[in-house]
């Protein structure tokens, strides 16, 4: 059970997230980890009022993630835990050491980003922080939707994955 | 009965997950003539930030104060809340259906955020199961 699903995604909370892998993954609760949101009750209202009422949302800093994730791992429910940018997702992989798979879902169009797949847009530097997220053992591939094949993270950074 | 100028001016926006607004938008069309009541906007393979961005736009470019949206956690859900936050008298309504965008279309007589309210309850009011009858075929 624990967490099913470690989301890159800078919609964090939306459609694909609550319905697309929230019915097939049976999810009840939600982990978003975003420094800025985990200070702000307005930005937490917004996302809250996106999820049905018996799906739980933690708002956390990455500190504070890091901090609960091996709690997070024991809950008997199923969960996902979302972040907005690779940085962030990269802090909790090394802040914990025990995270080992993770899911890109959405990185979207931005200056100084290349498209990779329809939904994923990288820069230079990010590319490089998911081979190092690769390089330590993690399992990073690209899902928008459970229907879709996963791209393992080769595919996507040489375009493979548009074949 | 409407006048050219009102059958050229845009009310309202539908926004939603892939073709959802184009394919509503094309229905009430079909069906009054009156599509052109609405700017659809789908958030097709764009970020939260670039959905907030066109619908800014369209809010602003046309004075726009209601918005149609398909799902209460989607995205454009989101970017509407975000743009009602400056704007508390916007209406937004979540969950729209055929139903809804045909009773705004014929509420023109009326100001649109009041239309937008009417629309709502004519679309929860529409949404039905019939059948299911144990033995059934």
């Amino acid at each position: 059970m624990a967490i099913e699903l470690f989301r890159i995604d800078d919609r964090l909370i939306h459609g694909q997230v609550v319905v697309g892998w929230g019915q097939p993954l049976d999810l009840t609760f939600i982990v978003l980890v975003d420094d800025e949101v985990a200070t702000s009750e307005w930005e937490q209202e917004l996302y809250r009022m996106g999820v049905p009422p018996e799906m739980e949302v933690h708002f956390d800093t990455v500190e504070a993630a890091a901090v609960k994730l091996a709690q997070y791992q024991r809950d008997a429910r199923r969960g996902a835990l979302l972040t907005g940018d690779i940085e962030t997702m990269t802090r909790l992989v090394e802040l914990t050491g025990a995270i080992a798979r993770v899911n890109l879902g959405g990185i979207h169009h931005r200056t100084g980003r290349t498209q990779r797949l329809r939904y994923i847009f990288l820069a230079p530097d990010e590319e490089q922080s998911l081979r190092a997220l690769a390089a330590r053992g993690v399992e990073v591939s690209a899902q928008d939707v459970p229907a879709a094949r996963p791209l393992a993270l080769n595919e996507v950074l040489t375009g493979d994955g548009n074949r | 009965m409407m006048s050219e100028s009102e059958q050229s001016t845009p009310r309202a926006i539908v926004a939603g997950h892939g073709d959802f607004a184009a394919g509503l938008v094309s229905a009430v069309g079909q069906i009054t003539g009156r599509g052109d009541v609405f700017v659809p906007l789908s958030n097709r393979d764009l970020s939260a930030a670039d959905v907030e961005r066109a619908m800014r736009q369209q809010v602003e470019s046309l004075g726009l104060t209601v918005i149609f949206t398909d799902l209460p956690a989607g995205s454009c859900t989101m970017a509407a809340r975000r743009l009602q936050r400056e704007r508390p008298s916007m209406v937004l309504v979540t969950g729209t259906n055929l139903a809804t965008l045909l009773d705004f279309v014929f509420h023109t007589d009326i100001p649109a955020i009041e239309a937008a309210q009417h629309a709502a309850e004519k679309g929860r009011a529409a949404l039905a199961a019939t059948g299911g009858t144990p033995g059934g075929h």
